[in-house]
């Protein structure tokens, strides 16, 4: 079983096409790897789905970082 | 104000024959068959199981791969389609012309496929699975959309939806737009995918598939007396069409030019044509009057002739009616009986068929014509492609709710 961190930055690669190098902790969704306002409603999506959770709105909206994502799910799930 | 020329300087194609102009063209000129049975789903239920697909299309050859999700299949082939015409005909944009540069790309249906897959996500787990792509993935101006984004195109920017017509609606209109001289340049055509469930299974309800199961290539037979209804097919059409005069000064390969452009209404039936094709010659006869030709003048009509039984017979009294005495000079050919009925793509696709045998003056054949409806008596080519002299070519596309169109196509 893969680590939430190698999952979470698995989902990102995919759903943002990004390149796996560029996917690091810091990484901004928006600044960084190209996203838009529909890319990240389709990110935190496709990660409720990969975790089986819910992320409700006022706190997706936080979800800036590849970090703000990884530590949301340790968080919710751990 | 006189109005403006317009030629044809780049086409582009995806369809059941290939995945360019070239491999299409060559195709039809064989007289090969794209239809093939459907491997999507189960199509056990469904009364027509075969169709007129795309093969071996990658998205990734026009694409970055995450975007796909953010289109849907006919979106796809119309950008591809576009990107091939574009490339063909050199245009290039810049900061003085973009405003000069407008985009025309229908489709007859839109997203039904993804439609379907964002219900079915919504039954099984709510809204909330709604993908917040669903809207602009699904959309019919979002080819249109896509690509001024893609290349700046800042000029009129629009997508005519008319059923079967919309291709050359698309056309025709865009063709009107530089004549009047909103723009020095169009990108103008027509995509569908309504291969689907929803699709085949919708046109099957509505009994307008051929049913030919255990021999799917030779289910689009027009004019045919065994014909029992049209083959979907999937693809896209685009035509690059310019200001004559801009054309020919960046030494831009001309095709041909758009010299006629003519609509009419039915006023008849919500599916079905008048049993006259009084609709259908009001619109051959106005594309004639706007080229300033008389009907003898136009050596190759490519047909809408779908190979449904009540079309095929009213377009061939339309075609009798224009030209009179002089029918039996007419001549006629479907090149949905190869490709099927691509829908609101066919007047597109069908266009570059009809600019295509001016340039190699050949006419395109109708396959699986093996017997003759005594309805439907002109010179429809028959079997083999036929090299010709070609000056003019019109094209012609009905569709549902009565809505027709025709276009004129001639040697420059």
């Amino acid at each position: 079983m893969s680590s939430i961190e190698d999952r979470v930055k698995k989902i990102v690669c995919e759903q943002l096409g990004a390149k796996e190098e560029d996917v690091t902790p810091q990484a901004s969704f928006i600044d960084d790897l190209g996203a838009d306002s529909l890319d990240t409603v389709n990110l935190v999506m496709a990660l409720e789905e990969e975790f089986e959770t819910e992320i409700p709105d006022e706190e997706s909206e936080k979800l800036s970082t590849v970090q703000d994502a990884i530590d949301y799910v340790n968080t919710h799930l751990g | 104000m006189a109005k403006r020329r317009v030629v044809v300087t780049g086409m582009g194609c995806i369809s059941p024959l290939g995945n360019s102009v070239k491999s299409t063209w060559e195709g039809i000129l064989a007289g090969k068959s794209g239809v093939n049975l459907i491997e999507e789903f189960d199509t056990e239920k469904f009364t027509t199981k075969f169709a007129a697909q795309v093969k071996d299309f990658d998205p990734a050859n026009y694409m970055n791969p995450k975007d796909t999700k953010k289109m849907d299949g006919f979106i796809q082939y119309g950008y591809a389609a576009a990107i091939e015409a574009i490339n063909d005909s050199g245009i290039t944009v810049t900061e003085e012309n973009a405003r000069r540069i407008g985009v025309a790309i229908g489709s007859g249906i839109g997203g039904l496929d993804t439609i379907e897959k964002n219900y079915a996500a919504m039954l099984r787990a709510g809204p909330r699975r709604i993908s917040p792509f669903f809207v602009p993935a699904a959309i019919i101006n979002m080819i249109s959309g896509n690509l001024s984004i893609e290349y700046g195109f800042k000029g009129p920017n629009i997508a005519i939806t008319t059923a079967c017509t919309t291709g050359t609606h698309n056309i025709g209109y865009a063709a009107r737009t530089i004549a009047y001289g909103d723009a020095d340049a169009m990108i103008a055509g027509g995509a569908e995918m309504a291969s689907g469930q929803l699709g085949m299974g919708g046109f099957g309800a509505a009994r307008a598939l051929s049913t030919r199961n255990d021999d799917p290539v030779r289910a689009s037979r027009p004019w045919d007396k065994d014909r029992d209804g049209f083959v979907l097919g999937d693809g896209a059409g685009v035509l690059v069409l310019e200001e004559y005069e801009q054309a020919k000064a960046r030494g831009a390969t001309i095709y041909a030019e758009v010299t006629g452009f003519g609509m009419s209404g039915d006023a008849y039936h919500m599916t079905s044509p008048p049993e006259d094709g009084s609709g259908a010659a009001a619109s051959m006869q106005n594309a004639l009057d706007d080229a300033g030709l008389n009907a003898v003048d136009v050596n190759y009509i490519n047909a809408h002739g779908t190979s449904t039984p009540a079309g095929d017979v009213a377009e061939s009294r339309a075609a009798k009616k224009i030209y009179g005495a002089d029918a039996d000079k007419i001549v006629v050919s479907s090149t949905k009986s190869m490709i099927g009925h691509l829908l609101g793509a066919a007047g597109a696709v069908e266009a570059i068929f009809s600019i295509l045998a001016i340039r190699d003056q050949v006419a395109p054949p109708t396959i699986n014509l093996d017997n003759p409806d005594p309805e439907c008596d002109l010179d429809y080519v028959p079997h083999t492609a036929r090299d010709m002299k070609i000056d003019h070519a019109l094209s012609n596309s009905f569709g549902f709710g009565g809505t027709n169109g025709s276009l004129v196509f001639s040697k420059v």
